[in-house]
């Protein structure tokens, strides 16, 4: 038995693993966050934008960053136009008591993702993208967040949740995760996908595409990925790569080594992995796929 | 399936049953507390718990917090579900495979005797038959009896020491400080910008000042020590050393290698010294045995490093050296380590002989993408090491 949430997505176009499809049902069921540890381009991003999608409701996304504090995530006052208040009150000659009153209010918070998904009104997706590379401090920060769905701005006084938003954490593995932020969510660690499972995303994705050729490039992929590289190929790559070879009317990629080697870049993101990959070898892998 | 765990009849029940399991994953290294297991519990409740497969991947999403973890998971559900300890043992010998052997001919039954049985084997030589069926067996225990025990390598008393040095080690690698300013409220550096706009709340004039200065940005460690046999004899206050380290410093990322390399980080973090020595020994079974320098760190800076490495790291390798592989790997693992900021400083307990010159191969190629290299043979050294850790 899969959970319903497999089929669901698959019709969003998303095809998730048996594994991940366990996780994502019993995060929803409990209304845990959900954290999904793995390379880049295995399709951590990807899984919170199909869920958004199948569950028609909006995606309220916070890209993490070095230097990332609760202002940013949070709300933050808007400083600008509640200095034009005060002086275009100040001009009309209002008294200082009812300008106060006005100036923290909700038309002066400019609300940042953890808030806005604290206050839609349907329930949305707050996906936390690549967590590791906040601060340890925010991520502290985030724990108080998660496990209270709750915040307390001073002037205004605590806001909770109207609805649980699903939360979806994503790291790439910059920095090792906190036990604590690991111990509240349920955990999932997506791999590349097996050859089968990635064959069936191109068919999606590129649906004009030769399946014989399509079938050729999974495997050029998949062999690659076993290559010694800095930055291996995801899915998205893969996909780029589909889309490349398609494009320039290649039915089979032993015809033509030489254009099936430019079309590299696609996959190859350092020059020192495109180096790696002579044109002797993607030939070779080219050849054997 | 007959290979289901059988409970016994005054079994409580399964809440206990999934207890009893978190408990066995408890043991086993997963941080798993009261809350995990009503998590694990209410995760069976949302699904059909009736196939064994649903049941795995359920307890699987609810228990696995890391990606070694779910690695190991299936086997560790094996060994509490399905029994599959006892059944694996009893499926060891083969039938099969060791009837084909017998009925091939008599004297390779008789070398593979040779092999595995004969050094403890009393019954040698008596029987064929029986010497392949037990031969696996002798051999494991002969195993252990090779397997270097680490208490005898390090003792309690070495790791409280050992924390001292590590603790002033690093007092000492904090002094170096970042260049963006922060704002702070005790410092001498004014943060003008911040200063103008608090001046916006008391009409423009300056009234509350804001300071700001750089703050301090730890130095990660990242140490790595070979544990082979020829290093028997140095690692000793070496381990000790990692010990004190990681207890002192939630930063810091050890591991150990011979043949295999192994991250022994959490291991060293258990708060109880002999308990930790105890895991520290099972972890590294093959010690003193040979060492892959080259191919162990490659590994390291294929897989670890990517995660835990950056301008701010400085990767200590403490071993002699002497490789059992070509010099290749160990140089391109180097320049990985590099390419990605950290300092390396290798610490070569050879290198307080009297005229030691680097000449092992490894040693040689590695010398020159080397940021320090320095002797290390006790304590001491370890402690001399804070002025080149900056």
């Amino acid at each position: 038995m899969t959970p319903d949430i497999q089929p669901a997505l698959e019709s969003q176009g998303y095809l998730a693993a048996d594994n991940l499809s366990m996780a994502l049902h019993i995060a929803m069921q409990l209304e845990r966050p959900l954290l999904l540890e793995g390379d880049a381009g295995v399709g951590k991003t990807e899984l919170a934008k199909a869920l958004a999608t199948h569950l028609n409701t909006e995606l309220i996304r916070l890209q993490c960053y070095e230097g990332l504090d609760a202002h940013h995530a949070l709300y933050e006052w808007n400083y600008p136009k509640q200095l034009l208040t005060i002086r275009s009150a100040a001009a009309e000659g209002k008294s200082g008591a009812t300008v106060e009153q006005r100036l923290f209010g909700e038309e002066f918070l400019i609300e940042r993702p953890l808030l806005k998904a604290l206050q839609a009104t349907s329930r949305p997706v707050l996906l936390i993208d690549e967590i590791d590379r906040a601060d340890e401090a925010f991520e502290a920060f985030l724990l108080e967040v998660l496990s209270d769905f709750q915040i307390s701005i001073p002037e205004l006084g605590t806001i909770r949740a109207k609805q649980r938003p699903f939360v979806i954490l994503t790291a790439n593995g910059t920095r090792d995760l906190s036990d604590a932020l690991r111990r509240r969510c349920i955990y999932s660690y997506l791999d590349y996908p097996d050859r089968h499972r990635e064959l069936a995303i191109l068919h999606r994705r590129i649906p004009d595409a030769d399946t014989h050729l399509l079938g050729q490039i999974t495997h050029f992929v998949h062999s690659l990925r076993e290559e010694s590289l800095e930055k291996k190929p995801g899915i998205a790559e893969t996909i780029d790569f589909a889309a490349a070879i398609a494009g320039l009317g290649l039915n089979d990629l032993s015809d033509n080594p030489a254009l099936v080697h430019q079309a590299l870049v696609t996959l190859l993101k350092t020059q020192a992995d495109l180096d790696a990959i002579a044109p002797e070898v993607s030939a070779r892998l080219a050849g054997r796929a | 399936m007959s290979r289901v765990t059988r409970f016994a009849a005054r079994d409580p029940g399964p809440s206990a049953r999934i207890a009893g399991f978190i408990g066995h994953l408890r043991e086993q290294g997963y941080q798993l507390g009261v809350g995990d297991t009503l998590i694990a519990l209410q995760a069976l409740e949302t699904v059909d718990p009736c196939s064994i497969e649903v049941v795995r991947a359920a307890l699987r999403a609810s228990c696995v917090k890391h990606r070694e973890q779910q690695q190991n998971f299936d086997a560790l559900f094996d060994s509490y579900w399905l029994q599959n300890g006892r059944v694996r043992e009893k499926a060891a010998p083969k039938p099969s495979e060791r009837n084909l052997k017998g009925g091939n001919s008599s004297r390779s039954t008789a070398g593979q005797d040779q092999d595995q049985g004969r050094t403890d084997t009393p019954d040698n030589g008596e029987g064929e038959i029986e010497a392949s069926g037990v031969g696996r067996k002798v051999a494991a225990r002969r195993d252990i009896k090779l397997k270097k025990d680490l208490r005898q390598w390090v003792s309690p008393e070495d790791v409280t020491e050992a924390e001292q040095i590590a603790k002033q080690l690093g007092e000492q690698l904090r002094h170096q400080r970042s260049r963006r300013y922060t704002k702070h409220a005790h410092s001498t550096y004014l943060d003008l910008r911040h200063t103008l706009r608090k001046a916006m709340t008391t009409g423009g004039e300056p009234l509350n000042l804001a300071w700001k200065m750089r703050p301090y940005r730890p130095i990660k460690i990242a140490a790595l020590c070979d544990v082979s046999g020829s290093m028997e004899h140095y690692s000793r206050p070496f381990l000790a050393f990692l010990a004190g380290m990681m207890r002192s410093d939630p930063n810091a990322d050890a591991y150990l290698f011979h043949t295999r390399l192994v991250r022994i980080t959490d291991t060293l973090r258990d708060r109880d010294a002999l308990r930790m020595l105890n895991r520290l020994t099972l972890l590294s079974d093959g010690v003193g045995g040979g060492s892959k320098i080259g191919a162990n760190l490659e590994r390291y800076a294929e897989r670890y490093a990517r995660r835990f490495v950056n301008s701010q790291t400085v990767v200590l390798i403490f071993s002699d050296g002497y490789d059992s592989d070509s010099p290749e790997p160990l140089v391109n693992a180097l320049q990985r380590l590099r390419k990605r900021g950290a300092k390396i400083v290798w610490l070569n307990p050879l290198k307080g002989w009297v005229d030691y010159q680097p000449v092992a191969r490894a040693m040689a190629a590695a010398l020159p993408l080397l940021d320090h290299f320095a002797p290390a043979t006790t304590l001491q050294d370890l402690a001399d090491l804070g002025a080149h850790l900056q």
